[in-house]
Formats: C-alpha cells, sequence, structure tokens
C-alpha cells in the first residue's frame, strides 16, 4: 500500500494485568478515509481505539507497549502533551454522553478549554458546528436548555457536533449508531459520509451491512489480533483468511 | 390446580401492595406522632409563653421560671453548620482522589479504614475531642491571643466534622463512582485536563447526589450528643465566638432530662426544645428535598 497514512500502530501490546488483549499489533490506517474495525464481541476493538487518544491510559493494573504514530508522532514518547494529542481526536460512544449543561456548552466546552473567550466568535462558531451535524435548525430555539432532554439521536448528533468543534483530524466512534433508532443512524451514516471528505473517520461496528456501505478499508479482528485488513471490496468479496471468510459470511458466533 | 396457584400468585400481588401501603403509612404517621407527643409535652410551658417567646428569648433561669432557648439553638446552628463547613470540602477531595486518581490496591486499603472510623462510638469521639482538640483549641486561643477554656464551639464542630466524615467519603464515593466513565472520556477527548475533567463535569454531573449526601450528614451533625456535651463547655450563655462555649439542644437534653424536676416547667422547656430540634430537622430536610428536585431537573 502505498497511501499515506495518519495513524501507524507498531508492535502494540496492551494487557489488563496478566490477561493480555491486544497482541502485538500493526497496522496502518489510511488517511482521510473511513476505516471500519469488525471483529466478534470482547476481540480488543474498544481496547485499540483507546490507544489511539491514550484514553487507556486512566484504567487500573493497564499495560501498554509498542508504538501508536500519528501524523508520525510516537504518542506514547516521553515529551507528549497528553490534551495535544486528544485534542486531534473527537469521539463518539456507544451510547451518546451529552456534559451536564447547556445544548450550547456542550459545543463550547472544548473551544472555551483552549481559551476561546469572545461571545460572538464562540456563538458564530457554535451555530457553525451544530449546522454541520444538522441540527441547528432543530435546535436553534432552545440552545440553552440542557443537553440531557434531548432525544438520543439528537444527543449522539450533539456529541458530533462538540467533538467537531475542537478541529480534530480524526472521528473515532466506538458503535457510534448502536444505541439509536434506525432515523438516527442514518442521520449518523449520512454525517459519516459527508465528514469523510474532510476528516479521517475510524469506527467500530457490530453491523457488517454498515461497514460495508460506508467503509473504504476495514480491520478484521479476532482474539486480540488483526487477522486481515485492506480495502472494503477485497475482504468482503475475496477475503484471504478463512477466520475473515467465516465472519463476513455470518457463519460465526 | 395450575388455576388455584395462579389465583393465589394474584391474591398475593394484590395483597402485598396494600401490605406496603400499610408499612409506609405507619412510617410516616410515626413522624406525625413523634411531633404530637412533643408538642402534648410542651404544652404546659407553651400555654404561658408563645413559642417564638422561647425561641427569641435568650435568658436561660430554671429557677425563676425563665426559658429561652435562644442560646442552644444559636450553639446548634453554629455547631452544625461549622461542622459542614470543615468537613465537606475534606470530604469531597479525599473522595475524589479515592474514585478518580487511586489505584484499585490503595482504593481497597482507605475504604475499610473508612469503615472502621463510622464504627467508633461517639464516646470515645469525646474522650479524643477532650484530650486532643480542647488542648488545641487553647492552644490557638494562646497563639493568637483569644480567651477560651479550649471547651468551646469549636472544638465541637472539630469532633463533629470528624465524626461525619466516614457519612460523608461514604456516599461521595459511592455517588462519583456512579458517573458513568464514558463521561470522563468524552470530556478527556475534547482536551480537558483530567482536574478540568472532575471539577467541571463530574461534580456537575454528580452535583445532585452529592448534595443529598451532604444533607445527610448535616442532619447527622444536628442530632449528635455525646461527643459534643464533652468538649463544648455547656454553657447556656448566647456565644461569643467560636471560642467561647456552647450549648446545644441535644446536650441540653441529654444533660437535664430527668433531673431538677422539682421545678416547674422543666420538664416541659426540655420538650419544648425537643420539639424546636425535631421542627429544625423536618424544615432542613425539606429544604433540602426542594433544592434536590431543583438540582435533578438539570
Ligand atoms: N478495564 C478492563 N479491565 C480488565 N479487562 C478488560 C477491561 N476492559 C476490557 N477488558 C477485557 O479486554 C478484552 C477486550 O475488550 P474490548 O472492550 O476491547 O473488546 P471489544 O472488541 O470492544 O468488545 P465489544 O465488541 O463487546 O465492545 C475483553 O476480554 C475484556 O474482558
Ligand atoms: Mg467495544
Amino acid at each position: 500500500m502505498s497511501e499515506k497514512s495518519i495513524i501507524q500502530v507498531k508492535n502494540l501490546s496492551v494487557s489488563y494485568g496478566n490477561h493480555q488483549v491486544l497482541k502485538n499489533l500493526s497496522i496502518d490506517i489510511p488517511d482521510n478515509k473511513l476505516t471500519a474495525i469488525i471483529g466478534p464481541s470482547g476481540c480488543g476493538k474498544t481496547t485499540l481505539f483507546k490507544t489511539f487518544n491514550r484514553l487507556i491510559d486512566d484504567t487500573d493494573g493497564i499495560k501498554v507497549s509498542g508504538e501508536v504514530l500519528v501524523n508520525g508522532e510516537n504518542i506514547y514518547g516521553k515529551d507528549i502533551e497528553i490534551t495535544h494529542i486528544r485534542k486531534k481526536m473527537g469521539l463518539l460512544n456507544q451510547r451518546p454522553t451529552p456534559l451536564p449543561m447547556s445544548i450550547f456548552d456542550n459545543v463550547a466546552f472544548g473551544m472555551r478549554l483552549q481559551g476561546l473567550k469572545d461571545k460572538k466568535e464562540l456563538a458564530a462558531k457554535v451555530e457553525h458546528y451544530l449546522r454541520l451535524a444538522s441540527l441547528w435548525d432543530e435546535l436553534k430555539d432552545r440552545l440553552h436548555a440542557p443537553a440531557a432532554a434531548l432525544s438520543i439521536g439528537q444527543q449522539q448528533r450533539l456529541c458530533l457536533a462538540r467533538g467537531l468543534a475542537v478541529e480534530p483530524e480524526i472521528i473515532l466512534g466506538d458503535e457510534p449508531t448502536s444505541a439509536l433508532d434506525p432515523i438516527s443512524t442514518q442521520h449518523i451514516e449520512q454525517k459519516f459520509k459527508e465528514l469523510k471528505e474532510d476528516y479521517t473517520i475510524i469506527m467500530v461496528t457490530h453491523i457488517l451491512r454498515q461497514a460495508r456501505r460506508l467503509a473504504d478499508y476495514i480491520v478484521f479482528m479476532y482474539l486480540g489480533e488483526i487477522i486481515e485488513h485492506g480495502p472494503t471490496d477485497e475482504i468482503f468479496n475475496n477475503p484471504q483468511q478463512k477466520l475473515t471468510q467465516d465472519y463476513v459470511k455470518g457463519v460465526f458466533n | 390446580m395450575t388455576n388455584k396457584r395462579n389465583s393465589f400468585r394474584i391474591l398475593a400481588d394484590k395483597l402485598s401492595g396494600k401490605v406496603f401501603l400499610t408499612f409506609a403509612v405507619i412510617a410516616c404517621s410515626l413522624i406525625l406522632l413523634i411531633l404530637a407527643g412533643l408538642s402534648f409535652k410542651s404544652y404546659p410551658l407553651l400555654k404561658h409563653v408563645s413559642l417564638f417567646k422561647v425561641i427569641g428569648s435568650s435568658i436561660w433561669a430554671p429557677a425563676d421560671g425563665k426559658f429561652g432557648l435562644l442560646p442552644f439553638i444559636l450553639s446548634t446552628f453554629l455547631i452544625t453548620i461549622l461542622a459542614t463547613v470543615f468537613a465537606v470540602p475534606v470530604c469531597l477531595l479525599a473522595s475524589t482522589y479515592i474514585v478518580e486518581y487511586a489505584s484499585n490496591t490503595v482504593r481497597n486499603l482507605i475504604m475499610p479504614v473508612v469503615d472502621i472510623l463510622a464504627g467508633i462510638p461517639s464516646v470515645i469521639f469525646g474522650i479524643w475531642g477532650v484530650l486532643v482538640l480542647v488542648p488545641f483549641v487553647s492552644f490557638l486561643g494562646k497563639t493568637f491571643n483569644i480567651a477560651t477554656e479550649g471547651y468551646s464551639i469549636l472544638a465541637a464542630a472539630l469532633v463533629l466534622a470528624v465524626m461525619v466524615f466516614p457519612v460523608l467519603i461514604n456516599i461521595f464515593t459511592e455517588v462519583l463512582r456512579t458517573v458513568p466513565n464514558d463521561l470522563r472520556d468524552s470530556a478527556l477527548s475534547l482536551g480537558a485536563t483530567k482536574w478540568e475533567t472532575i471539577s467541571k463535569v463530574i461534580y456537575r454531573k454528580a452535583a445532585a447526589g452529592l448534595f443529598a449526601a451532604v444533607i445527610l450528614g448535616f442532619s447527622r451533625a444536628l442530632g449528635e450528643t455525646i461527643a459534643v456535651l464533652m468538649v463544648v463547655g455547656n454553657s447556656p450563655l448566647i456565644p461569643k465566638s467560636i471560642f467561647g462555649m456552647g450549648y446545644p439542644i441535644p446536650a441540653l437534653i441529654a444533660n437535664n432530662y430527668g433531673e431538677m424536676m422539682s421545678i416547674p416547667m422543666y420538664d416541659a422547656a426540655l420538650m419544648t426544645a425537643a420539639l424546636i430540634l425535631f421542627i429544625i430537622i423536618l424544615l432542613f430536610n425539606a429544604a433540602g428535598r426542594l433544592v434536590l428536585i431543583k438540582l435533578e431537573k438539570n
């Protein structure tokens, strides 16, 4: 593969205590593409995700070895400022997690942390990012209502807007539609399709059809190892490994 | 056979609701019964002097038939508020450390110690207060040139603060632990530092629960008797400063109930004091509940 990659994982191993969850993984995630990570439950997808923005650091008894390079910079290096790494990646969780504050403050949260104080500019940016997540028209009259009052689907799009507002390069979605109804799922999928023009998107999904619909690139994991990765077409139509074949055919449990 | 069994199940289901209701009613009416009993016992005094006069008057001279309860009410509030002011920040920071920073090993070492603290009888805290806190307050007085006997509002507040530690820490940690990890991850991934995540997101998410814990701790402090009584000096005058002596209501009742009953109205005056304490606690809890409802709406 000659394409440019944004994240390079090199010999990454992760253990919780004595339980090794990721076993010497190496992979390049292509830039400006939508990559889907698939694999059975418990194979380490979330764990891999958490190493990308070092959210894994806070876990008790965690051991990480190997390298993760983002734009060529080892994020496990010595002089790395961790908030700087995390700002590069917007995160969508399985269940939406609105911050306990108003809709406006949710979107403004990251920008305020970066020192943006000017009210006009803040309001303009909040509007911009709410529009980007197709929420502005629905919510413009109740910006100061608590975010928890929104529907689950709206909350997830708010989380997307909030993540985009810190101007990340990468969007991480850990099963971002699994708690949503079909319409809201479609909203998010549509957004992802639009956003992948400008961002690198990496998502975990259990829905193979979703991976097929959205992804340019597929990573298949099994029991803490990467079995196979490649362009979506190849993985689904012409997988090289028996395991991958079984998984994408759904003869797996 | 199955039919019989089914009808029995339905009957049991119907009955269980009624049984629970009965117990709930009994529990609630207990409050009314206590209130009625105390009012009845206070009546001999309140028939002569109005409740407001008793509350507003500061002269406590039972032999002369003067039963002003203001010094006791003030002491009660002063000690409790001060104890809460001491205890809440310490416990909040301790609980934050336990939940957000400590490793499992450290956490498993600290929590049992907190539980031991909860199991120590108040008399022991009282003795500790007399041996350690009273001299400590004297020392403070000497250092800063403030007149004090050591036995003081301040000493009582400090004892009380330590006594509510376990309650507060236990509930605070419980409440902080209910904040989902995904929320922490979200704040962190927006570029927040750990402390920004805690102070701007976690405390806010947990606000209602934390507040409920404070109410519980405060209520507990309002009624604490023995340990406070041992270090507060028990002087029935309006406290001049926190270095002066005080005499909170529970101490007044515990010290005098069943004694000097030859003095007319003495018994009724103590019951009035109990009634007032009871009403304070009820009002306080009601107010707390209102704030809680408001907080939960957010
Ligand atoms: N905090 C933790 N402490 C100990 N073990 C953990 C922890 N988190 C995850 N694990 C273990 O690591 C393994 C991988 O978990 P992970 O959450 O990464 O899987 P996953 O692929 O995301 O699964 P799912 O599809 O169900 O979300 C599992 O065996 C899990 O039990
Ligand atoms: Mg997962």
